[in-house]
């Protein structure tokens, strides 16, 4: 039994992939990024469930781009699932390693924890010649399945390869939200005493958010590493951990969905806003977030999401 | 008949207050235990010593022929001891039925996070336990209500509803009935132990009301500054003047019974 919202979303993914060949290349560039970062607020979008807001989750985004930027540089691989594969489980790792720290802190000390830990990775990139100090280095385009697209083509194989990234990922939160361990996020927020008073152990739940959060952000990275085709410390820059925030503010923690459709509007927003007006984009980007909170707490998901109401077993 | 729960020289102190002091007490199976005391007296840190929410500074705690001192809390819920708080730890952002599954989810997905993974959050069989519960405890009308905005005898009931969840074998309730009126309090105590009834559950509460205690309680336990200093049938420890004096307080001051809470 697929629920429908989860059938809705794979069929919007289908159709943008369907359409991508007859768009502009600059949307396709844009949606290919948008998508990628998506992926980061998707992790975001997790952990605000569990009442968390990292304010350095672009550690994990500049680690998974910076391991296949790294794979590019230093070894021949360059097929392009081996390079997010890398990735992805380099990013979950350091996840795992620091959500044993974080995992025990809450609030305003966890967003902080999580800043101050994306601000040593920035530093040691920064400093570090090998991995380019603050110009960052060069990423060769990948290859896909033995083959490599050259032209406009190669754009459209990303932008495929994106989306299905992206819906994959949809689905298999979809599914967790679905499980038990997913749906105790809301109630880990609302009152931790009775969540360990029922035998489950919130730090352990937060825990493995934490991973899956940090997955996501790496594998994001990978893709947006790839996309622009170079790599460079301000990806684990706290500006970049703060678009992400925006982002999740924007979408609203709402629904899966809501990670996708508000990063491709942010991102649009801001092209938008810096071909305008030039000088002051960001006064712009500021005023969508004020109205954002003041008129739409519930960010863009609210929009289309039904109230959700408890049905009766079938 | 060998105890389901034994304590032995338990002790907790705080800096310079000693909240436990020696206490020495064994449940046999299927008891339905009063613990009476004025506030301050250690009832609550009795209660929290045994559910592992907090630590004891001497003493064990054997369940079942089981050590659990110190284990926490968690551990110690899986092993079969519930509670209910003296202020309802509900989930505030969900309705009361929500609330309810998230009880009976976890209870169907025993095995920590690996089964709680794969057991979907609506599977059938926890969505019906959760509607029976609501219904035995004559709280299903308020199925949709958000649980932020129900009266507190409701709150009462729903954090006992979810301690029960997990088929416990010890509960311990915790002032079930503060914080609701006198009229209400026997509602209240009939619904919980009607539903308890048959299921094999040792039951400790807390209780101001001594009426209540001498209605539903095999045996009192009477605490007064840590110390447990009455342990018989209620009818031997309400008779008692001194302790009368002790627990109640001196009548005196009568309005301390409503007000204070600890
Ligand atoms: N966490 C704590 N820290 C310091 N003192 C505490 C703590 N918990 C309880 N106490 C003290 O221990 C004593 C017993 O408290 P408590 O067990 O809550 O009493 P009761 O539930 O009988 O009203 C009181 O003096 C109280 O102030
Ligand atoms: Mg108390």
């Amino acid at each position: 039994m697929a629920p429908r919202s989860i059938v809705i979303g794979m069929l919007a993914f289908l159709l943008a992939a369907a359409v991508a060949p007859a768009l502009p290349t600059w949307l396709v560039s844009l949606a290919t990024v948008a998508f990628a970062n998506a992926l980061v607020v998707l992790g975001l979008v997790i952990l605000w469930r569990a009442g968390l807001v990292p304010f350095g989750q672009a550690l994990y985004y500049a680690v998974g781009a910076y391991s296949v930027a790294l794979i590019t540089r230093y070894s021949g691989v360059r097929d392009v699932l081996a390079m997010l594969a890398a990735a992805a489980a380099l990013s979950g790792l350091v996840g795992y390693l620091t959500g044993f720290l974080l995992a025990r802190y809450r609030e305003i000390f966890f967003s902080m924890l999580s800043l101050a830990l994306s601000m040593i990775l920035y530093g040691v990139l920064v400093k570090t010649e090998t991995l380019g100090s603050t110009d960052g280095f060069h990423v060769d385009s990948p290859t896909y399945f033995g083959a490599a697209p050259q032209g406009g083509m190669r754009l459209l194989v990303l932008f495929w390869l994106v989306l299905a990234c992206c819906s994959l990922s949809a689905l298999l939160v979809s599914l967790y939200f679905r499980s038990v361990a997913g749906a105790l996020a809301i109630p880990a927020r609302d009152s931790e005493i009775r969540l360990e008073f029922l035998g489950v152990s919130v730090n352990r739940l937060i825990h493995l958010n934490l991973v899956i959060a940090a997955t996501l952000a790496g594998i994001g990275g990978a893709l947006a590493a790839i996309a622009v085709e170079h790599v460079d410390p301000d990806m684990s820059y706290w500006t970049t951990s703060g678009g992400f925030v925006f982002v999740t503010i924007l979408a609203g923690a709402g629904s899966v969905a809501a990670a996708f459709v508000g990063s491709l509007l942010f991102e649009l927003l801001k092209s938008i806003a810096y071909d305008v007006l030039p000088g002051t984009w960001q006064i712009f980007l500021g005023a969508v977030l004020l109205l954002t909170i003041l008129f739409l707490p519930g960010g863009i998901g609210s929009l289309f999401m039904r109230r959700r109401r408890p049905e009766p077993a079938s | 008949m060998s105890a389901i729960l034994a304590v032995r020289g338990l002790q907790k102190t705080f800096g310079s207050v000693v909240a436990a002091r020696d206490i020495n007490v064994a449940v046999p199976p299927l008891q339905t235990v009063g613990i009476i005391g004025a506030n301050g007296a250690g009832k609550t840190t009795f209660v929290n010593m045994i559910t592992g929410h907090l630590r004891p500074s001497k003493g064990t705690i054997v369940f079942c022929d089981r050590d659990i001192t110190g284990r926490p809390s968690r551990e110690i819920t899986r092993l079969g001891i519930a509670r209910s708080f003296q202020i309802p730890q509900i989930f505030q952002s969900l309705s009361v039925f929500e609330n309810m599954c998230a009880a009976t989810a976890i209870a169907h997905a025993a095995g920590g996070l690996p089964a709680q993974l794969l057991t979907p959050w609506r599977a059938p069989g926890s969505l019906r336990q959760a509607e029976a519960a609501l219904e035995l405890f004559r709280i299903a009308r308020y199925r949709d209500t958000p649980a932020a905005t129900l009266p507190q005898g409701v709150r009462k009931l729903l954090d006992i509803a979810m301690a029960v969840a997990g088929s416990p074998r010890l509960l311990l309730l915790d002032e079930p009935t503060s914080g609701i009126t006198i009229e209400e309090k026997f509602e209240l105590m009939d619904v919980v132990m009607s539903a308890l009834k048959d299921r094999g559950i040792t039951v400790l509460f807390v209780e101001h009301d001594m009426d209540i205690v001498a209605r539903y309680a095999d045996r009192v336990l009477a605490f007064y500054d840590g110390a447990v200093i009455a342990d018989g049938s209620p009818a031997q420890a309400l008779a008692d003047p001194r302790i009368q004096e002790l627990i109640s307080g001196p009548q005196l001051k009568p309005a301390t019974r409503s007000a204070g809470h600890a």
